[in-house]
């Protein structure tokens, strides 16, 4: 089989190379140790919110700078699990005696604005915590693999997936507009309160949830640095370069395909369950069509082919969102829009690929003994 | 759904509904045209395409000012010089965007599609902050108002019936101009095998060129003709572009008249159900059912057979 430089770093066979031990504990130094110190819990929680798009970012990576598949849909996934868990909040929020006022008690406030007076039933299993945090894993990747499997076993790919991917994500976002009685509308599921009677809303839960976040992040970091080491990984990007030999090798392409895919929208979906419970809400806007091609500048700013990339593009994207639109809004949109043209036209590898550029000679240059130049990721 | 209605009911309000239909199949049509073209025949996908239906609608805006303000006399036909002004003007954006961005993108599908979005996103902020955030309206010149009575249950109205024939005249043209004209040959040719069309000395450069800045000028055209019958915002343009690909998709990209017959289905299939249901459950059930069909037949209604 042909060799592949994208499949060359991995072929020491350790699980990370010095350079990812070293960007990896940078990484856990910012999260865990910089920004708790520096930030007030106003602001820590704002970036355990940008943190939750690192989930998505780091699914992205897999799908699109590995497998290849681009898809524009990943709000989806980040909104079903966001809404599961959203779900399970409202019903605590919901008793008999904080909605006394109700015309039905017991049923969260919107239904009752709908002239709904019975829970349906579809609602009726998020009473439970285990259910509803396996449902916030599972429904989104088995919708993903619904969508995968109708896609890849017919060999759809490239653009159209794009396309696909995003009108599904249209629908749904219509979908939880149109039918507000049952969803929240426009607004969402909002005003939680709860979980399992811990208050959320304080500042001291604010900032263990951001630990819990940052610690969730660092498992699906590791996940994703162990699908990419293993052989799995290597096909995957063997894939993205030549399919037509990797399927001629007698591998299934479609169920490679098919796994990354689900991966991703796992990822993803735990990334929109930490977002409800840090931000205490869940609404379409983060469904759509715009929330979900911004992830993938998040993923593509990061570097579409660095784990630990897609977190910082993360980070640093959504830092300089929320510093420009607060004060000029109007900037920051054409900031935004020349970001998406730079990044494919000027840095197609992102920050990772400036960083090995350009940073990495510099220290290689500071060392005694010269090493060899790493291969591109 | 249709026990409530008599049998003469039920046929005026297919008969209206469809009519409403139709009026929404030409303005599919109008844009999904233009993107036939573009990512039909050429492969780009262009997300900014709603951006610049919307461009031609706002310069439709502003010949109507200029015209309202300065020649009042004239103003009765002022829109078939603002719709060529539209043209022009996006056409000519089109060939820009072409030259700085896409032709180097060729190679990349989907980086296109990132990189014109944020084409879009600009563009759209442009449009803010000229145009102002609210939505503006054109007014319709005197012969375009009202509607025809066929009979006492049924009418049409008059702008619905002018966008109609703006649609099936630039159908019509853009069919001769692809299959009847020198340049549709050229850009045949270059669809076909790009190698073997530089080879016989067609300049492959300048025809992508001209083919995206067409593409876009009868967007531009389509918004033109938008401003007939809805007012026009910054983001409208953002609200069709998903339709917009799925009509091209649905109907087999490449393929011209598989663009038409998918407008037309899609489009019937929306404003028919919205009479039943609400206006969001009938776009989530067409949505729904052009990606179903869609997972059973990608390649389209219409596949038109290519060498790769």
């Amino acid at each position: 089989m042909t060799e592949f430089p994208a499949m060359a770093t991995g072929r020491d066979g350790r699980f990370l190379n010095r350079t990812e031990a070293m960007g990896a504990v940078a990484l856990a130094l910012l999260i865990f140790v910089l920004l708790p110190l520096a930030l007030d819990p106003f602001r820590l929680n704002l970036f355990g919110k940008y943190l939750t798009y690192a989930f998505v970012a780091v699914g992205l990576v897999l799908c699109w700078g590995a497998g290849g598949i681009l898809s524009l849909g990943q709000g989806v996934f980040f909104g079903l699990g966001g809404y599961a868990l959203a779900m399970f909040l409202k019903l605590e929020a919901s008793t008999p005696e904080a909605t006394k006022i109700q015309s039905t008690p017991g049923i969260p406030d919107f239904m009752d604005w709908n002239q709904i007076t019975a829970l349906p039933g579809w609602w009726q299993p998020f009473h439970s915590l285990s259910f509803t945090i396996f449902a916030v894993v599972a429904v989104p990747v088995i919708f993903a693999f619904i969508i995968g499997t109708a896609m890849f076993r017919r060999r759809v790919g490239g653009v159209y997936f794009s396309i696909i991917t995003q009108a599904v994500a249209a629908i749904l976002t219509i979908l939880i507009i149109g039918q507000q009685g049952y969803t929240g509308g426009v607004n969402g599921i909002t005003d939680l309160r709860t979980l399992k009677g811990w208050d959320i809303r304080t500042d001291e839960a604010k900032t263990a949830l951001y630990f819990v976040n940052g610690g969730l992040l660092f498992a699906c970091l590791a996940l994703a640095q162990f699908v990419r080491r293993s052989k799995l990984g290597r096909i995957l990007i063997a894939m993205r370069d030549r399919e037509d030999r990797v399927r001629f090798s007698g591998y299934d392409v479609a169920s490679f395909k098919i796994f990354v895919f689900c991966l991703g929208a796992g990822f993803a979906a735990i990334g929109g369950a930490m977002f409800t419970l840090q931000v205490g809400f869940m609404s379409p806007s983060f469904v759509g069509i715009v929330p979900s091609i911004e992830m993938v500048i998040f993923c593509a700013v990061g570097g579409r082919n660095s784990i630990l990339g897609a977190v910082w593009g993360t980070l640093l994207v959504n830092w300089a969102k929320t510093s420009f639109s607060e004060s000029f809004p109007e900037l920051w949109q054409f900031g935004m829009g020349a970001l998406f043209i730079a990044v494919v036209l000027v840095f197609p590898d992102g920050l990772a690929g400036v960083w090995k550029q350009h940073v990495e000679p510099l220290f290689a240059r500071l060392k005694p003994r010269p090493s060899a130049p790493q291969p591109a990721e | 759904m249709f026990a409530d209605y008599s049998w003469g009911e039920l046929v005026s309000i297919f008969a209206m509904q469809g009519f409403a239909g139709l009026i929404l199949f030409s303005v599919f049509v109008l844009m999904a045209l233009g993107l036939a073209i573009i990512f039909g025949q050429m492969g780009v996908i262009n997300m900014a395409h709603g951006e610049f239906m919307i461009l031609g609608a706002y310069v439709t805006y502003l010949v109507s000012r200029l015209f309202e303000t300065y020649l009042p006399a004239l103003f009765g036909i002022y829109f078939f010089l603002a719709m060529a002004l539209a043209f022009v003007v996006a056409g000519a954006l089109g060939m820009v965007v072409e030259w700085a961005l896409i032709r180097r993108l060729y190679k990349r599908p989907l980086d296109t599609l990132l990189a014109t979005w944020g084409l879009s996103l600009i563009l759209q902020q442009l449009f803010r902050t000229v145009f102002g955030a609210r939505e503006v309206g054109v007014t319709i010149p005197q012969w375009m108002m009202g509607s025809l009575p066929l009979t006492d249950t049924i009418e049409v109205p008059i702008n619905g019936l002018f966008v109609m024939a703006l649609a099936m005249g630039i159908s019509a043209a853009i069919y001769v101009l692809m299959f009847r004209s020198r340049w549709g040959l050229q850009v045949r040719a270059v669809v076909a095998n790009r190698v073997m069309a530089d080879a016989v000395g067609i300049n492959t450069e300048r025809t992508d060129r001209l083919t995206f800045g067409i593409g876009c000028g009868v967007a531009g055209v389509a918004g033109a003709a938008f401003t007939m019958i809805g007012s026009t915002g910054p983001t409208s343009g953002q609200l069709y572009i998903v339709d917009t690909f799925l009509v091209v998709v649905f109907g087999g990209a490449g393929s011209l008249i598989g663009t038409i017959a998918s407008a037309f289905s899609i489009s019937q299939a929306q404003s028919i159900l919205e009479f039943f249901l609400s206006g969001s459950m009938a776009k989530v059930l067409t949505l729904l059912a052009v990606v179903g069909i869609l997972m059973v037949r990608p390649q389209g209604l219409f596949a038109l057979k290519l060498r790769k």
